[in-house]
């Protein structure tokens, strides 16, 4: 089972080594971890993406949240959230593929922040398998570099 | 005024009814020290290995409940105290351990004896600091004694850069803090004890399973009375040993790999299973898909990720022991009316029988010494002491945790998660700084006691009067048990008989001590060793092959013991 956990953490020296340590000293994965200050004072906010059975993601929710940094942990799995990823994709392009990455890249609404002779650097945002689907057209033509943010992720608010 | 870094920690420590500190110095804290050197409320304590200070922290916090402490230098004096640090981490001891480091402009560049000492013990402190600005000092040493002691006590580390043991500041110590993301749950929620109160009222079997946890929560009053209110019979793990007198009706002495016929047999029957401050830690339960097959179970811990983590809990319970267990215990008020010795005669009666079957024993026709008679008679002669007892690792710990009968809490000192040889000598030293004028006896295998016997001089130098008894089998005894056991009797590299002469040894620090080698001269030995006034080592040479039981081979049920 995929489960996304968003940590409000006290922005201090080490807390990301923490975090990694609490993952790798158990032996539970982390698919993405994305760490960024949030807009209250010290706080920052770690997305991590893990994958475990029931007991396993039960204990790293308790894990993280016993972390004598961590402010508050939110899991995401059963309340409706909404989550974004945002991918750097650099082309390699020429004459022939141009026109058809310039499609694509229209179709996914992305677009294009880089341009030279021979490449298109796209920025792309959405959910993950947005992105996996827009990657999957563009492998064939040609992928130079790709930097992926790791997802980040809210709860949707009750709409009345 | 202004204050420099280093009289900042020695007042806080000062605020924090500090005694003794345990260490040794090095460039990275000579400052520090110097400053020591100029006051008297608080003494410094030179041992001879960083290791063997913590562990000395350590013993001290188990005796007193008050937090140890340790200075070492930078580098190799920091690495050394690792082992101290991890140990006091897996029995959840509170030890605040300050290192030296270099100073704070050279941290990063493979300075002389500069280690990264936070990096490295992030994994076996429950916090540990940085110091980068003398400001932070005072407040991070509240912050270090506040987190060490509270919640699910354990080790803290702070690193004190050169630099800022001079840089001055003005000082004020907080009196009180709040860390916002540190809120443990003390009280437990009270829907939930009245739920575990009425699975308690209402089981056949119910047993109760006591760990090292109620000692560090004060509860063993409260697990006393709940025992004794609903005629429910007791085990401890080895941590737990003292949490529950070993000399009442109740209790079942100790569980797991090396437990007692009757505790593990009451496990793999009773139907309701009651832990506190326990962790089900392999050594417990054997084959965990095997155990308390016919129990539910109920747990109560203030670390919630204790909970449901090697087995399903039934009935989790989160909050400090003591007092969860006081509001347990009034709410089973309701059940007053209730005659428990008759409710509870069937399963106390099949108690009673396992326990009559297989007791611990040894071949008492035996001329040579066997340890477990030397630990029957230590108990026999110091029951009405107050004694502390420490072990190092191996046979002898389980020896002495099966035939020594301990009837109070912080009395029995051993590594139990770590299992770290080389703890019990100096953990009883330290001991022995705490149970002033009170005895302390250290329980050591002849290979754990040559991992820090360089502390016999430290015994010197502050006249204390520990006594050492070697239960010397020229063997690492519990590997060879193993391969004795498991292995085809292959004993690949446990033979230690090359040795010093402990006795010869101990009088080249001016310690008295004495070998022996038959049962008839036990008794007085010990005597002599108990009516001595200073230091004691006491050399048994016992019966090189005897074995540990019962024994759980690892992996197995805990009902399949071997019994001889
Ligand atoms: C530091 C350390 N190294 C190795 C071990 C593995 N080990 C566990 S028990 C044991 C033998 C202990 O021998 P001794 O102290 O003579 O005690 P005995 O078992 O003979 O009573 C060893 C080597 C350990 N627990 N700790």
């Amino acid at each position: 089972m995929k489960r996304i956990f968003s940590v409000t953490v006290e922005n201090e020296s080490g807390v990301l080594s923490r975090v990694a340590n609490l993952f790798s000293a158990r032996g539970y994965n982390i698919e993405s971890l994305n760490v960024a200050p949030i807009n209250e004072a010290n706080l920052s906010r770690m997305t991590i993406v893990t994958e475990g059975d029931e007991a396993i993601l039960e204990q790293i929710g308790k894990q993280l949240n016993k972390l004598i940094d961590t402010i508050k942990v939110t899991e995401y799995g059963d309340v409706p959230y909404v989550e974004r990823e945002m991918a750097l994709i650099k082309m390699h392009t020429d004459l022939g593929t141009r026109a058809e990455v310039l499609r694509i890249v229209d179709i996914f609404r992305g677009k294009i922040v880089d341009v030279s002779q021979d490449s298109y650097t796209i920025e792309m945002t959405g959910d993950s398998n947005k992105i996996d689907a827009i990657l999957n057209l563009l492998e064939p033509l040609g992928i130079k570099e790709l930097a992926r943010t790791g997802k980040v992720a809210m709860i949707r608010e009750n709409k009345k | 005024m202004k204050l420099t870094g280093s009289q900042i920690f020695i007042e806080s420590l000062k605020k924090e009814d500090v005694e003794y500190i345990f260490g040794i110095p090095g460039g990275a804290i000579i400052d520090l020290h110097d400053e020591l050197y100029k006051q008297n409320d608080i003494q410094f304590i030179l041992t001879r290995h960083e290791q063997a200070a913590v562990h000395m922290a350590d013993g001290y916090a188990r005796v007193t409940g008050k937090p140890g402490i340790a200075l070492l230098t930078s580098g190799p004096g920091a690495t050394n105290g690792i082992t101290g640090i991890a140990t006091a981490y897996m029995d959840s001891i509170p030890i605040i351990v300050f290192t030296g480091q270099v100073p704070t402009p050279l941290i990063g560049n493979d300075a002389f004896q500069e280690a990264d000492i936070v990096g490295m013990t992030r994994s076996c402190t429950k916090y540990n600091f940085l110091v980068k600005d003398v400001k932070d000092l005072a407040y991070t040493i509240k912050k270090a004694f506040y987190i060490a002691t509270t919640g699910r006590p354990g080790p803290v580390l702070i690193d004190f850069p050169k630099d800022i043991q001079v840089a001055k500041t003005d000082f004020s110590y907080p009196e009180t803090i709040h860390l916002r993301g540190y809120n443990p749950t003390y009280h437990g929620n009270l829907k939930q004890i009245k739920k575990v109160a009425k699975a308690i009222a209402s089981a056949k079997k119910p047993l109760l399973y006591v760990g090292g946890g109620t000692i560090l929560s004060g509860a063993h009053k409260e697990v006393q009375k709940l025992a004794k209110k609903l005629k429910i019979p007791v085990f401890t793990t080895l941590m737990g040993i003292g949490a529950y007198p070993e000399d009442d009706d109740l209790s079942l002495g100790m569980a797991g790999m090396h437990g007692t016929y009757r505790a593990n047999m009451a496990i793999q029957y009773c139907d309701l299973l009651i832990s506190i401050g326990a962790r089900f830690d392999d050594r417990i339960t054997g084959k965990v898909s095997e155990f308390a097959p016919n129990a539910k179970v109920a747990h109560i811990d203030i670390d919630p990720t204790s909970i449901s983590k090697n087995i399903h809990v039934d009935y989790p319970l989160v909050g400090d022991a003591k007092l969860v267990l006081k509001e347990m215990l009034s709410v089973l008020d309701e059940y007053n009316k209730i005659d428990w010795g008759e409710v509870r005669k069937p399963w106390l009666k099949q108690i009673d029988k396992w326990k009559n079957e297989h007791k611990l024993a040894y071949n008492t026709d035996e001329e040579k010494i066997l340890p477990q008679y030397v630990i029957e008679k230590l108990y026999e002669i110091t029951k009405d002491d107050d004694a502390v007892i420490t072990t190092e690792v191996g046979q002898h710990q389980m020896w002495v945790a099966q035939f020594y009968t301990f009837k109070k809490p912080n009395r029995f000192l051993t590594s139990g998660g770590l299992g770290t040889m080389g703890y019990g000598f100096p953990a009883g030293i330290g001991a022995q700084f705490a149970h002033k004028n009170k005895p302390v006896y250290v329980f050591a295998g002849d290979g754990s006691f040559q991992m820090n016997e360089q502390e016999l001089a430290t015994l010197v130098a502050y006249d204390k009067p520990v006594k050492v008894i070697i239960l010397n089998n020229g063997f690492l005894g519990m590997v060879r048990q193993w391969q004795d056991l498991f292995y085809g009797k292959r004993y690949a590299a446990t033979n230690i008989e090359v040795q010093p002469s402990f006795v010869k040894l101990a009088e080249s620090y001016g310690i008295k001590a004495k070998r022996i080698t038959k049962k008839s001269e036990v008794e007085d030995a010990l005597f002599e060793m108990k009516n001595y006034k200073g230091p004691y080592i006491l050399d048994a040479v016992i019966v090189r092959e005897e074995n540990v039981y019962p024994m759980v081979p690892a992996g197995a049920p805990i009902s399949n013991m071997l019994l001889t």
